[in-house]
């Protein structure tokens, strides 16, 4: 078990354990369970504690808590990880083992966050992402420096250095792409629909009330949670999306945001599948654009909250290498408008050397880049209506799960582009980046 | 790595579906059709009166409307291989096509049901690493099916690509 070093297949590797703050963070579940049945059932609780003497009373608190701990301590005692040549492995469980084997080759993206209570106890949590698997596996927690030790071993070995180099290679140093800074954070937010949507709510909603009842209280009590509400929504996409950098490194792009709860996700290049570049309707003046990835294994992910257009095209043209946005899209036919009235105008697509682009939206408007080596399938589906109207849509399937559709194409055009983007596909693959990126 | 494309003169060699798969679905439309008639003849007739129990003939007055799409639906299934992928086209009203390259093939797949097997057919089921490719041949004779899985695999295996 405590054999260093070497991960050889077959030997013994070295398992560590998490940080020893674990424990404590362990220990709240019991705690959790009896305060979550306190408030569940509050007055047999209460005629359960009259009978109840006072020693007797702190005995029990004192056998709970010393539980909590004994189960915190297990729990702890028992969770070991290990990284041999291919995969790490996690072990968990007290009564009902599990072991997870993470292939390193198949890792999508690690992300390094911290809570605010534990930067104050200085760890950190570490979290993967892998093809496949609904939620994230996690190691929480480690210490801060061992966090960004073994995140760093861990791209270094899925990118294919050789265990015992990986240690050394460290982290790798960043190059920074962009600072979202705070006031343009801000204003991006006032501009945004969903900010006005729910404001607006909390204000009209008392004044409604107090008209139908006349009764200070009911207002006040349906008023203040929906204020409080609005507030919270914004301040906290405020907090979250505050400081947001992205920076390149070798082993991945490297996203920090956060003002009180700092996260610091890695995508690791080559593993996104798509990506989105949303203009909301009161951006566009300003020629302000939100990016979003679609990496596999992880939900959708915001690259850049908020920057205006040419930043936000650069900054994906170092994800997708060689990829540039496509200026102009080509419409449906005119007749399209007699299957989507008026929105017909929001669709669009281009298709350039690299990528597959489609637009949808007419006021919120939202482009989505597949590039040809990441397209798993391409249907192409036509409705009875459809078709007396002579058109077709074309439906990119990626590997994260998700479905780029250019709705409304002429019928022999979606023919053509079927066949034309299969074979797209084929040849994108053909001198894509290996998986393990950083061998050749 | 060969295209393979380059020999390729434009139009893929089209296969459909064998005829059992057909016979077997309208011998299962007449089947459920049959029982249908009955059980809403017979409850009809226990609680409602004997002269709404004539309701019961209408199942039976959907049968030809279903032998008819049964029928057109059978034979708008066709796919055809090609060099890098497979091809599936579906549908008559609500057409489908659908594209697959063999390299991103995760696993390939041969079922047969109860039923199925008793027809002598089995379905081809194709995944990739997105769900909503849904790829299934259906109703392929069982011979054909694990050729075509074999096919399939070895292209996939030679073809193979990450995500």
């Amino acid at each position: 078990m405590s054999t260093p070093g070497t991960a050889e297949e077959g030997q013994a590797v070295a398992e560590r354990r998490l940080h020893p703050v674990t424990p404590l963070r362990r220990a709240w579940a019991p705690v959790t369970v009896i305060v979550g049945w306190t408030v569940h059932d509050p007055g047999r609780i209460r005629e359960q504690l009259a009978h109840l003497s006072a020693a007797r009373l702190l005995l029990g608190l004192t056998v709970v808590v010393l539980v909590a701990c004994v189960y915190g301590f297990l729990s702890w005692w028992f969770t070991r990880f290990a990284v041999t040549g291919t995969e790490l492995r996690i072990r968990t469980g007290l009564l009902f083992r599990r072991t997870a084997h993470i292939r390193l080759d198949r890792l999508q993206a690690v992300d390094v966050t911290r809570p605010l209570l534990a930067r104050v106890a200085g760890v950190a949590k570490l979290k993967l992402d892998v093809v496949g698997t609904g939620d994230k596996d996690e190691l929480a927690y480690l210490g801060e420096a061992e966090a960004r030790a073994l995140r760093a071993e861990l791209l270094a070995r899925a990118a294919g250095f050789a265990p015992e180099t990986a240690h050394e290679v460290g982290e790798a140093p960043a190059r920074l792409l962009l600072r979202v800074p705070p006031r343009m954070l801000a204003v991006s937010l006032l501009l945004s629909g969903t900010t006005w949507g729910s404001s607006a709510a909390a204000l009209a909603v008392p004044p409604l009330v107090w008209a139908a009842t006349h009764n200070l209280w009911t207002v006040l009590a349906l008023g203040l949670p929906l204020l409080g509400g609005a507030l919270t929504r914004s301040a906290g996409r405020f907090a979250d999306a505050y400081d947001w950098t992205v920076s390149e490194s070798p082993d991945g792009l490297r996203i920090d945001h956060g003002l009180l709860d700092r996260a610091h996700e890695t995508v690791p290049p080559g593993r996104v599948q798509a990506v989105h570049l949303v203009e909301p309707l009161l951006w566009r003046r300003r020629g302000w654009v939100r990016v979003r990835l679609d990496v596999a294994g992880s939900p959708r992910s915001v690259l850049v909250p908020v920057a205006p257009r040419e930043i936000a095209e650069a900054v994906i043209a170092r994800v997708l290498p060689g990829v540039t946005v496509p200026a102009s899209l080509s419409r449906p036919p005119r007749r399209a408008a007699w299957c989507l009235p008026f929105w017909w105008r929001g669709h669009g697509l281009a298709v350039t050397d690299a990528v597959f682009a489609a637009r949808h939206g007419l006021l919120h408007r939202s482009l989505a880049l597949v590039p040809h080596a990441k397209v798993q399938s391409v249907r192409l589906r036509q409705g009875p209506w459809k078709r007396f109207r002579r058109v077709a849509d074309v439906l990119v399937d990626t590997g994260a799960n998700t479905t780029v559709t250019a709705r409304l194409r002429d019928a022999g055009e979606a023919a053509a582009l079927l066949y034309a983007q299969a074979d797209r596909s084929r040849t994108g693959r053909r001198d894509a980046r290996p998986d393990r990126w950083m061998v050749s | 790595m060969e295209t393979g494309t380059a020999g390729w003169d434009g139009e893929p060699v089209w296969r459909g579906l064998p005829p059992g798969l057909l016979r077997m679905r309208r011998l299962l439309l007449v089947v459920w059709l049959g029982l249908l008639t009955v059980v809403v003849g017979v409850l009809l007739a226990l609680f409602a009166g004997s002269a709404w129990a004539l309701a019961a003939l209408l199942p039976p007055a959907l049968l030809p409307v279903g032998w008819v799409l049964l029928g057109r639906n059978w034979r708008s299934w066709r796919y055809a291989e090609r060099a890098d992928d497979l091809l599936i086209s579906r549908g008559v009203l609500w057409h489908e096509e659908t594209v697959v390259p063999y390299g991103r093939m995760q696993l390939v797949e041969v079922t047969s049901g109860p039923v199925e097997r008793h027809f002598g057919l089995a379905s081809v089921q194709l995944h990739t690493a997105a769900a909503t490719t849904d790829a299934t041949i259906p109703g392929l004779d069982p011979a054909e099916a694990e050729r075509l899985r074999d096919r399939l695999a070895e292209l996939g295996e030679a073809r193979s690509a990450g995500l």
